[in-house]
């Protein structure tokens, strides 16, 4: 069964690999990856505030009190020109490179067009196949509007795609006015992949401390109706081609995603809780299904279930709505 | 001809430029001034830098300067070229080994920024009193006067050591010009290579100590040798002037520059001739210029080489028609019949058999300011019939009268120099963006740059006084600006403190830092420094760099900003080809360091420009405000007259008959000095409050404090007092206060982040809450004073060995000037909480003495009763022993005063007399009964006629048990008094010795001690440090008679207070060593105790106490209070910079470091839980 798929331009034996994830910390965990058969590696975010407040950071903490006393001119030594920032990320990505013969991902996760961004063009020094920006951003800010918003991400996208020459994918959250004419915007800017859906971390009350703490749950299956709604929208009408993450567990979660429309699937929760070599038994599985099912490849199946070729594509817009709507209240009655 | 580098260096990178150069070995141990030159040498050395030969010279930090001197000694012997660098104190431990390395012939250099020398007190600054102790030594002395003379003279004398085999000490003034930055002319490889002859080094190899050839030397000779032995050496120093000549000729044909050993200057028929040494001569230089230009007939004598002192040279050198000398020296020695360079000038004169009238004068002692008017009113005296000999210059001495007249007015600065002066503080960037700025101009244009820059000795809230000189010609003004054409005030309260305008000349740009806009700021003024803006005619500009360094994310940098203006406005530079360099500099220093931070600092230059404005300056000055006096006219005598003229910036103008002579100082003097550092401080919510005490425990700076009192006391409360019901049964029916003193505080936020309790309503918000200072000051100012009317509670009626307990008790060690955050200072006001009543403190060389005992007011307080601590700071060498001796004063005199009680015992009542030697004094309450007796005591004691009553009426208060406390860093505990601490632990004497570790030497700038951990950079440690941390504890748990703690107040105050409480009791030595976080570990010291917290988390800082006491009972002495390790190292090192800072440059050693000291934090802690389970046989005593 041919699995194959290509996703920002890379060339992949199937869809499956590895979401970011802390995964790529540890190389022995990375060569279990490719042992399982995974299509990349995806590299964890390197934060903009990472490099930006290491930056800031240090130069204020090392010049403080330079110069501030008779006695003490400054307060550390001055031998060792060194460069601020999170080089070691970038060493991974060298490791990551040497460790596996896979497409390495790099993923750079920040919000505003500024000097952080010059780290796009040192990941991809560093040997990344390619690159996913991670957009994360709450906008909570009244004073922005939701049209500015899109537009510092169109202008990180344009920034990013002017400095480096690997593909480049923007991973989005699901919250925007319309999901639809942003990832037509970021087509139009020259954006190699959309990877859907960011997950956001949800803050949570700890009633003892009275403290705000936040924490990242494992998706589950469910998460991924959202992805494949919007992935099956989106097919057929952009360049880039399109990831699913976030609620890929099964080989089935895998298969509907494709069918949706996605060329990759990317998947984390499920590897934390059953191990690197789940990819296989995902990959396997699909692979079990489409030959029982008679399909050619999994080509074939790709984006047959989207808005454009569904048999019932009404079923993601509205009508959907009113349909599960109006059975919730038969089930009631 | 080949073309030299023009570089801006001070005198200690000018020096260290040569040094490193020509050297194998460096053996350095830091003191200011001197710390930088074996800074810059270890940092060439770590950048790989190889000396004229190719390989990289080694660069070791030794224990103590005597250590350096030592190991330098043996580098020598075995044959290496090897040099040191040192100053004042430093100096005078290196003597011992200085006699041996002369004696043996041995040639070296001994680098110098000469320092005072500790005697009434302690100074850093510049003078020649430790130069001229080494004067027998053997060691030749050459003297540079400037930045480019100290570079000159280092090869000089390293080329001239190596044929005359006699060492020398290279010396050029402390902070004048070793830390005065000029534009000077940079030797290249290529010179330092041809004035070093290898033959002259092959043979120094040749003569060293080699199994294959081998010799002895150190014998040990009697007195039919000796004598001998010691006058084989007089032809090598017969001929060391003329090979220093020889070499100061061939450094010419070289370089160009001509030296001599006595170079004149002056008229050539001059009749008067000032003879110096050191920077001194630069400004005499100057000075004899402009006079002879109006006519008199007069010269300066510059002095180079100073030992061996050539009276043919010297003589050779004057003018013949010289008729009087006055021979200035930079040092004093009390009961000489002249200082040494006065006493040689009479010598020579007198074996040249000349008629020349020679006088003698004293100028410029730490630093003292020495300028043309005092030149000038030297020559002036000199006119005299009856000049006064044994002056003194630029101070008033009205007890001896030595002090000589001089016109403060007369100034030589010429019109084509830019004289700038910048009033700033110490965290506010003012002299790092001056630095820049003379680089600027060093580098970019043609012109001379010099800038120095004076400070005064707070951490927190220092302030900075920058003197800039720029011009076409070399500035060789070794003094300060007297007249300036540029002002900066970079701090708007200054105006209200000082005289800013003092020395602004008439036209001057004034530019001021001001949160007023450009139209409001006129009436905000205090009038005087309006009116000095009309009579001066001043063009004045403003600019809000605060908002402007908030507004484009610099924090509350402004650096960048006040520089950008300055150089908009000086005209120093055209104003597009200034904002360009300084953009050029930015992204120099930054470019490497990140975008981001070159993004923020362009957009301050931007903002910058759009922001400035000139303020048009009214006819009349208008406004109402005044300037406050400097302290409350509350304050005692000597304070209204001596503090707060040092407070004023006015102590030069101090006499002689107003200072203490024997350097006693009265204790609580910091209550005076009302500093209004913080921009917020905290505000007390009594609501919220859990009455805890951990704010006040925490407090660095006894700012925050609480009492518990009557109720009706509340009846004469201002009307902002807060109060609320004390809790706890003890307490009933009480009330309870928080307060803060608002002028006090620095605003670090630690009592904040201490608060554990929270606001329900609004969880964000604590206890204590910080607001912005200004609109609290004057109602909390109320507050504070009715606060401290308030009765102390009792402090026999205290458990004060619990926190709440001890923040009861009244801090004695308030609003000291330590670092805002200092991890130190809570440790200390705790000690004095709890003993300050009878505590004798001795303390170490370090930040604690500096913040303890700097002028012009120190923190150590009195009780109500007019008790607290008594306190010295003898040197860093010797703490625990000056500690011990106090301990020995005591033991005797009490024991002495219980033999005067049993034998008066009839005279004084035997029931009082058993009271007295059988008082156990275990707690408060029986030292409290204890002190009355003794009041009852001398009561009796003026009634009895017998000399025996005179002499325990002396002794009696030595009935009350005192407690000696033994401070001090980790660079004294762990490094340069550590022989004399192990002695004092060992002596068994009831010491208290409380070790404040920061793990670096923290006063002179962060250098490695053997307490800096493993992986953490620090000086001398650039790479991070290889080996771990030494375990002091350990080694003192070693003799089993020491108590021992290991304490960290943010991880557990509980565990903190015990450990004092217990150690104090401990009828012998106790060694507490406290966890103290630092400004040199690169982090927001807020933090210092989540800090804490993470340290003794991950095993880093177990806390325990060791008692001896309890292996008594079979228990093992440790006692461990913390658990084992339950978080990575990582989580605790991956907040600091010293440790991140390794993980930035070397990634690999960073991990291969971390991973070793992760190792170590888990073998360490599985010794000490083994340790704690050990059983100790009981056995009968």
């Amino acid at each position: 069964m041919d699995l194959s798929t290509t996703y920002l331009g890379l060339k992949l034996p199937h869809p499956v690999m590895p979401g970011a994830s802390p995964m790529v910390d540890h190389l022995d965990l990375v060569k279990r990856l490719e042992d399982a058969g995974a299509a990349a590696i995806t590299m964890h975010s390197l934060f903009e505030e990472q490099i930006t407040r290491e930056q800031q950071g240090m130069v204020y903490h090392m010049e403080l009190l330079d110069h501030g006393n008779a006695e003490a001119l400054s307060y550390f030594p001055q031998a060792g020109e060194f460069r601020l920032g999170p080089y070691q990320y970038l060493e991974q990505v060298r490791l990551v490179k040497q460790t596996v013969a896979l497409p390495v991902i790099g993923s750079l996760n920040g919000t505003t067009s500024e000097g952080w961004l010059e780290y796009a063009k040192l990941i991809e020094q560093a040997g990344a196949d390619a690159l996913e920006l991670n957009v994360y951003h709450v906008a909570a800010d009244p004073a922005e509007s939701g049209d500015a918003v899109e537009q510092r991400v169109i202008d990180i996208v344009r920034e990013v795609k002017s400095t480096v020459t690997v593909p480049v994918a923007v991973k989005l959250s699901p919250f925007y006015s319309s999901v639809a004419h942003l990832a037509a915007r970021l087509d139009a800017a020259g954006v190699d992949g959309l990877v859907l859906f960011n997950r956001f971390y949800q803050p949570d009350i700890d009633l003892q401390e009275l403290a705000i703490t936040s924490q990242l749950s494992l998706s589950r299956s469910q998460d991924l109706l959202l992805r494949l709604r919007w992935i099956a929208v989106l097919y057929g009408r952009l360049k880039a081609t399109m990831a699913v993450t976030g609620g890929v567990h099964t080989a089935a979660d895998a298969l509907k995603s494709v069918m949706a429309g996605a060329s990759a699937v990317q998947t984390v929760s499920s590897l934390l809780l059953n191990g690197p070599e789940h990819i296989k038994v995902i990959v396997d599985g699909m692979r079990a299904w489409l030959e029982e099912h008679e399909y050619e490849s999994l080509a074939q199946a790709r984006g047959s279930m989207s808005l454009e070729r569904s048999p019932n594509p009404a079923a993601f817009e509205r009508a959907n709505y009113m349909k599960v709507l109006a059975a919730y209240q038969m089930k009631i009655a | 001809m080949y073309k030299r580098e023009m570089v801006t260096f001070d005198g200690n990178e000018a020096t260290a430029h040569v040094a490193h150069q020509v050297s194998e070995v460096i053996a350095i141990y830091p003191i200011t001034p001197s710390s930088a030159m074996g800074e810059h040498a270890d940092a060439k050395s770590a950048r790989g830098e190889t000396n004229i030969w190719g390989t990289v010279p080694s660069v070791v930090e030794m224990q103590s300067e005597g250590g350096a001197a030592g190991a330098v000694h043996g580098a020598l012997q075995t044959g290496a070229l090897s040099t040191t660098f040192t100053a004042s104190q430093g100096l005078l431990l290196m003597i011992p080994s200085m006699f041996k390395i002369a004696g043996e012939l041995t040639p070296t250099v001994f680098h110098v920024s000469a320092r005072a020398v500790a005697c009434q007190a302690l100074s850093i600054f510049g003078d020649q009193s430790d130069v001229m102790g080494v004067r027998s030594t053997g060691f030749a002395l050459l003297a540079s006067g400037s930045v480019q003379e100290a570079m000159d003279q280092a090869l000089i004398a390293h080329a001239a050591t190596l044929e005359a085999r006699v060492p020398f000490v290279h010396f050029f003034d402390g902070f004048r010009t070793s830390s005065e930055l000029n534009k000077i002319e940079q030797l290249g490889t290529g010179d330092i290579r041809a004035m070093i002859d290898d033959e002259l080094v092959f043979a120094h190899r040749a003569r060293a100590l080699n199994p294959d050839r081998p010799v002895l030397r150190g014998t040990s000779q009697n007195p039919d040798v000796y004598f001998q032995g010691r006058e084989t050496v007089n032809p090598f120093y017969l001929k060391t002037p003329e090979i220093v000549q020889k070499a100061m000729d061939k450094f010419a044909g070289i370089v160009g520059r001509q030296y001599h050993l006595f170079d004149y200057v002056g008229a050539p028929d001059a009749e008067r001739v000032i003879v110096l040494m050191g920077s001194g001569v630069e400004t005499a230089h100057e000075t004899v210029e402009y006079v002879v230009n109006r006519g008199e007939k007069v010269g300066v004598l510059k002095v180079r080489l100073y030992r061996p002192f050539s009276i043919k040279h010297f003589i050779d050198a004057l003018p013949k028609t010289t008729r009087l000398i006055a021979a200035l020296d930079r040092t004093k020695e009390p009961g000489s019949a002249g200082e040494p360079l006065y006493l040689d000038c009479v010598n020579a004169i007198t074996e040249s058999g000349l008629d020349i009238r020679v006088i003698g004068g004293r100028y410029g002692l730490s630093s003292k300011e020495f300028n043309p008017a005092m030149i000038k009113g030297v020559f002036d005296e000199m006119k005299k019939a009856e000049p006064k000999n044994h002056f003194t210059v630029g101070i008033i001495d009205d007890v001896t009268h030595t002090s000589i007249a001089y016109d403060p007015k007369f100034n030589i600065e010429s019109d084509d120099t830019i004289r700038a002066m910048f009033f700033g503080l110490g965290s506010d960037g003012t002299v790092g963006a001056n630095h820049n700025s003379i680089r600027i101009i060093g580098d970019y244009t043609p012109n001379y740059a010099q800038g120095y820059f004076v400070y005064d000795s707070k951490k927190a809230g220092t302030v900075t006084v920058s003197h800039l000189r720029f011009g076409p010609r070399p500035i060789r003004q070794t003094c300060l600006i007297s007249s300036a054409n540029f002002i900066g005030c970079h701090q708007f309260v200054f105006l209200e403190k000082y005289d800013v305008l003092e020395s602004a000349a008439e036209g001057a740009v004034f530019l001021l830092n001001s949160p007023y806009s450009v139209d409001e700021v006129w009436d905000q003024l205090p009038r005087p420094v309006q009116q000095t803006i009309i009579d001066k005619k001043l063009k004045f500009f403003v600019i809000d760099a605060y908002s402007v360094a908030k507004d484009t994310g610099m924090g509350v940098r402004i650096n960048t900003i006040m520089q950008t203006c300055f150089f908009a406005i000086s005209g120093v530079l055209p104003r597009d080809e200034a904002i360009s360099a300084i953009k050029s500099e930015i992204e120099r220093a930054y470019g490497k360091k990140g975008k981001d931070v070159v993004q923020k600092n362009f957009e301050a230059v931007d903002q910058t420009l759009a922001n400035l404005h000139e303020v048009k300056v009214p006819a009349k000055a208008t406004s109402t405000i005044e300037m406050p006096p400097t302290v409350s006219p509350l304050a005692p005598e000597f304070v209204q007259e001596v503090t707060a003229e040092i407070m004023a910036r006015r102590g030069d103008s101090l006499p002689v008959s107003k200072m203490p002579v024997d350097g006693t100082y009265p204790t609580a003097t910091t209550q005076w000095e009302k500093r209004n550092v913080a921009l917020e401080i905290p505000v007390w919510d009594p609501e919220v409050c859990i009455q805890c005490g951990k704010c006040s425990l925490a407090c660095p700076h006894a700012s925050i404090r609480m009492k518990v009192y009557d109720a009706a006391l509340l009846a004469n409360a201002p009307e902002t007092f807060k109060s609320v019901d004390a809790r706890g049964k003890e307490f009933k029916g009480m009330k309870f206060t928080i307060q803060v003193a608002p002028e006090d505080c620095t605003g670090c936020g630690v009592c904040v982040e201490a608060c554990p309790a929270k606001n329900k309503t609004e969880p964000s918000r604590k206890a204590i809450n910080l607001q912005p200072q200004i609109p609290l000051r004057f109602p909390e100012r109320e507050n504070f004073a009715f606060f401290m009317s308030i009765p102390d509670y009792d402090r026999s009626q205290l458990n004060v060995a619990t926190v709440k307990g001890s923040q009861l008790l009244r801090p004695l060690f308030e609003f000291s000037g330590a670092c805002a955050g200092c991890g130190e200072t809570p440790y200390v006001k705790l000690l004095t909480q709890l003993f300050g009543d009878r505590a004798v403190i001795s303390n170490a060389t370090g930040c604690s003495s500096i913040y303890g005992g700097n002028l012009p007011t120190t923190p150590y307080a009195q009780d109500s009763n007019g008790r607290g601590p008594a306190w010295n700071n003898s040197l860093f060498e010797d703490n625990a022993e000056f500690g011990l001796g106090f301990r020995l004063t005591l033991d005797k005199h009490s024991e002495f005063a219980r033999e005067l009680v049993g034998a008066l015992r009839d005279d004084i009542g035997s029931d009082l007399a058993d009271a007295l030697l059988n008082a156990v004094q275990t707690d408060e309450d029986s030292i409290a009964a204890q002190r009355a007796r003794v009041v009852q005591l001398k009561d009796k004691l003026q009634t009895i006629a017998k000399p025996q009553a005179k002499q325990l009426f002396s002794l009696a208060e030595t009935l009350v048990k005192r407690s000696v406390w033994i401070l001090g860093g980790d660079g004294w505990a762990y490094d340069i008094g550590y022989g004399g601490l192990d002695h004092v632990l060992a002596s068994g004497r009831n010491v208290n010795v409380l070790v404040l570790d920061t793990g670096v030497y923290s006063n002179t700038g962060g250098q490695m001690s053997k307490a800096t951990p493993r992986g953490a950079v620090a000086k001398f440690a650039a790479a991070g440090k290889p080996l771990p941390k030494k375990d002091l504890g350990l080694m003192a748990m070693n003799y089993s008679y020491v108590y021992v703690a290991k304490v960290a107040f943010g991880a557990n105050d509980n565990q903190t207070v015990k450990a004092f409480v217990e150690a104090e009791a401990y009828n012998g030595p106790s060694l507490i060593i406290a966890y103290s976080h630092c400004i040199a570990h690169g982090y927001d010291l807020a933090k210092g105790l989540d800090q804490q917290k993470l340290a003794v988390d991950a095993g880093y800082w177990p806390l325990y106490r060791f008692d001896p006491r309890r292996a008594a009972t079979g228990e093992s002495p440790l006692m461990l209070d913390s658990a084992p390790p339950k978080i990575d190292l990582a989580k605790y090192t991956g907040n600091e910079t010293r440790y991140r800072v390794v993980e930035q440059m070397d990634p690999a050693r960073f991990k291969m470091l971390a991973e070793r000291a992760q190792r170590e934090v888990t073998m360490r802690f599985g010794v000490y839980e083994q340790l704690a389970k050990l059983a100790f046989p009981v056995t009968k005593p």
